[in-house]
């Protein structure tokens, strides 16, 4: 089981994300935008993933993408996005920002989990 | 697995509202031909937050309206639309409709949607023939949905060639192959050539291609003669970049078909209906009887780490006591004492910290008022500005809830019928534009909200002639400017000659004043002809708790509000005089002060001849609203917290008693009402000067 960072300003999908993960057994911790992810990750260790939404304040998904590659411990971390399917170009910023995927919006908690899958080792 | 997703349904709800609050305002905040792109960008924030989440949790409505908006506003994000009048008021009137839609999924009825979808219709006249772009499935859609025909297909043959900088990304091969393999029986051939010698080897590249077939019934049973080309995309749809994939269908004859699969996804329709009803089962408004919604309150973090601070210290203190408890003689006394007053310092910081968890910014109040004021205005044909002054101004949530409509009714009346029409105001020399200003601050144990605005002002004259018209003064009546105001609040006075539909709909600003006096609190109104009116809001900062002061009066103990009192002091009778009618008047320092004496006023003592009633030793000078008087009383007692129960819940209004509570020993106490008391004693006073004028002789008023 992994530990995941999981990332969104919206609590609400933070929260089911985090309940649904937690649930399956994964041990998560939340950020609520960037920023409190980026400094959660520099202090902490041993992510197996790393959830973020696309739109936050403060510091976006893809920014912060793009700073968590850039720790020696997530280099290859599996990194998702949070997006919605009008987001294509997101997708596309966010794979070049060193995004391992994404998940689209909306998706319940199967879909959710079977997602994580592609990606946990 | 099988996941309540109602429990964050919720939370999703306030989180929308408040978004909703948000784009709002920015809305609000846009100026005609002008696109301010961090405005812009909040509001598209806000917008898509809703958008992904109401698609999460099922409000399909919600989710497709959004959308459309969500085009618009992208738009306009990129530079593409500026934000005129137009577009500003068809978002405004979106944000209105997603409230509505998202009420009706809270209270877990079927959104009435012709309104949105009418609405609806209305952005993507707007947005053109561009509005298309948004909504129209994904490209890959389209490819992933070429499907073979059923009878013919075996199976996948699959390439997959990962870039070098496939792992770069956190993908790893060998887990999409292991997917791979969900889906048919899977052979594969793996292909090393690229390999390079190991001395030149870069661990973080990937080197290796692989060759797969799909062919046959995998060990879970899934034939891959079953599985779409999309599922096999799917799988590989995050290395679609990253990898030269080919995916081609193992026919008897090799041939692929072209039809495409008939399943695919509808533009605008987000939810994957098929997916949602298996998983979840089928979402009626009526699964569940409509509960009452729980109203929960959102408290900063540290409000609520100070609480368990709090509490962790009352727990030591406990079992200090606990230990002092087993063991105790004399002589421990005095730790004892210092663990008593140990306790009453935790319980009171406690219930501070309980009280601060339920104090809000008044900004949650004020928020609506600025779209009120625009839309209005617009209706009026006024021009009117907003000033909000004291947003960050904290009071109790329950307290704000009920100020609300209060609020909103000054508000309305003020733009209504306090506020001139540009040209009235040019005439008379003033800015066109009008202000109306709502003003929040802290004043005792106080808050204060004020509404004023610098229109019309109240006309006395007309004020006086309509109370005696409505019967509620008599035309010799000598009154003061603030009681000719205060007709204002009388039931069933209403000076505007026509009624419109934006104030004067038969709720009068007696309804208003009945409102706040029921919360504690009271209202006055100050204004000079031509320049201005404001009207005063008196609130108690909690409706739960109230530092009282004990007294006692004809040997019952009484509670005065602890911030009500300025001083205390011992009758002089030197410095009592009378005044023409039944008014004692005491002189303290320049001022005089009159004198109510409790014991009359709740005729709880004995009857006694006139000029022997003034035993009582103390007076208590109290003031509220600017009004002082001087409360006689025959002890002070004590001073404590106490915990305010409501009489109208447990008995009924009486006019000069806020409350009762029950006191340390067990007995209950009533609360003194500041306000009601000063406006019972002036009642009074006035009968007794109103009776002796008439009669010409001094009456003796009970």
């Amino acid at each position: 089981m992994a530990k995941i960072l999981i990332v969104d300003d919206m609590a609400s999908m933070r929260k089911m994300v985090a309940f649904t993960l937690e649930g399956a057994g994964h041990t998560v911790v939340q950020a609520e935008d960037g920023d409190i992810a980026l400094k959660i990750a520099r202090e902490q260790s041993g992510f197996g993933l790393v959830i973020t939404d696309v739109n936050m304040p403060n510091m976006d998904g893809i920014t912060l993408t793009g700073e968590l590659r850039k720790l020696p411990s997530l280099k290859f971390t599996p990194i998702l996005l949070l997006t919605t399917e009008a987001g294509t170009d997101k997708k596309m910023e966010g794979k070049a920002a060193g995004a391992t995927g994404w998940l689209v919006k909306p998706f319940d908690p199967d879909k959710l989990l079977m997602t994580i899958k592609k990606v946990l080792r | 697995m099988a996941v309540d997703l109602d429990q964050f349904k919720q939370i999703f709800f306030e989180e929308s509202f408040e978004g909703l609050e948000t784009m709002e305002t920015g809305l609000l905040g846009m100026t005609d031909g002008e696109t301010n792109l961090d405005i812009v960008n909040d509001i598209f924030r806000a917008a898509h937050s809703i958008k992904g989440g109401s698609a999460t949790f099922g409000f399909t409505a919600v989710a497709s309206f959004t959308h459309v908006m969500e085009g618009l506003l992208d738009e306009m994000r990129e530079g593409k639309r500026q934000a005129d009048q137009t577009v500003i008021n068809i978002l405004l009137e979106s944000v209105d409709e997603i409230r509505t839609l998202m009420t009706a999924y809270q209270n877990r009825e079927d959104p009435d949607t012709d309104q949105a979808q009418l609405l609806q219709q209305k952005l993507e006249a707007i947005f053109g023939g561009s509005g298309n772009t948004a909504a129209a499935p994904e490209k890959e859609s389209a490819n992933k949905s070429e499907a073979a025909e059923e009878n013919r297909l075996l199976g996948w043959h699959i390439e997959f060639t990962p870039h070098d900088n496939l792992l770069i990304t956190g993908n790893d091969p060998a887990l999409l192959l292991s997917e791979l393999a969900y889906l048919g029986k899977m052979t594969m051939v793996m292909e090393d050539g690229a390999l390079p010698p190991f001395t030149e080897m870069n661990p973080e590249r990937c080197y290796l291609r692989w060759k797969i077939d799909l062919l046959g019934v995998n060990d879970e049973g899934t034939d891959a003669a079953q599985t779409e080309e999309a599922q096999i995309r799917e799988i590989f749809e995050w290395v679609e970049d990253e990898c030269d994939l080919v995916v081609k269908g193992i026919y008897p004859e090799r041939k692929a078909s072209d039809r495409r699969a008939g399943d695919r996804r509808q533009p605008g329709q987000l939810e994957d209906r098929r997916q949602s009803d298996r998983r979840t089962g089928p979402r009626r408004p009526d699964d569940k009887a409509p509960a009452a919604q729980p109203t929960t309150i959102r408290v900063d973090t540290n409000r609520i780490d100070a609480l368990i601070d709090m509490v962790g210290e009352l727990v030591i203190t406990q079992s200090m006591l606990g230990q002092l408890g087993e063991d105790f003689d004399m002589s421990k006394l005095s730790r004892l004492k210092e663990g008593l007053e140990e306790l009453e310092r935790n319980s009171r910081e406690i219930q501070d910290a309980v009280m601060k968890v339920r104090m809000q910014p008044i900004s949650f109040a004020f928020n609506r008022f600025p779209r009120m004021v625009h839309d209005l205005s617009q209706k009026l044909g006024k021009k009117i500005r907003l000033e909000l002054v004291g947003e960050d101004t904290e009071m109790d949530k329950t307290v704000m809830e009920k100020i609300n409509d209060p609020l909103v009714h000054l508000v309305r009346n003020s733009l209504d019928h306090g506020l001139e029409t540009p040209d009235k105001r040019i005439a008379k020399g003033k800015d066109e534009e009008g202000v109306v200003c709502l003003k929040a601050y802290h004043q005792g144990g106080s808050i204060v909200v004020e509404v004023s605005d610098d229109g019309n002002g109240l006309d006395r004259n007309k004020l006086f002639a309509k109370g005696v018209e409505r019967g509620l003064i008599k035309e010799t009546d000598v009154l003061t400017d603030e009681q000719i105001y205060m007709l204002l609040f009388a039931a069933g006075f209403s000076t505007a000659e026509t009624l419109s539909d934006i104030s004067g709909r038969g709720v009068g600003l007696d309804v208003v004043r009945r409102n706040i006096e029921s919360l504690g609190g009271n209202v006055d109104v100050r204004s000079v002809l031509g320049e201005g009116t404001v009207f005063t809001i008196r609130l108690p900062l909690t409706l739960a708790v109230l530092d009282g002061q004990l007294l006692k009066v004809d040997g019952q103990t009484y509670v005065l509000p602890l911030n009500s009192i300025i001083e205390s002091l011992q009758i002089d009778p030197n410095a009592i005089s009378s005044l023409a009618g039944d008014a004692e008047v005491y002189q303290l320092r320049d001022a005089y002060i009159p004198m109510v004496s409790l014991s009359e006023l709740f005729a709880t003592g004995e009857e006694k001849p006139r000029g022997e009633e003034k035993h009582c030793a103390l007076l208590v000078i109290v003031e509220w609203a600017d009004k002082r008087i001087g409360l006689m009383v025959d002890d002070l007692l004590g001073q404590q917290q106490v915990v305010i129960k409501s009489l109208e819940t447990n008995y009924e209004r009486v006019p000069g008693l806020s409350g009762a509570t029950i006191l340390g020993d067990g007995t209950v106490s009533l609360i003194l009402d500041i306000s009601g008391i000063i406006e019972m004693s002036t009642r009074v006073r006035e009968q007794a000067m109103n009776t002796r004028r008439a009669t010409g002789k001094r009456n003796r008023v009970a």
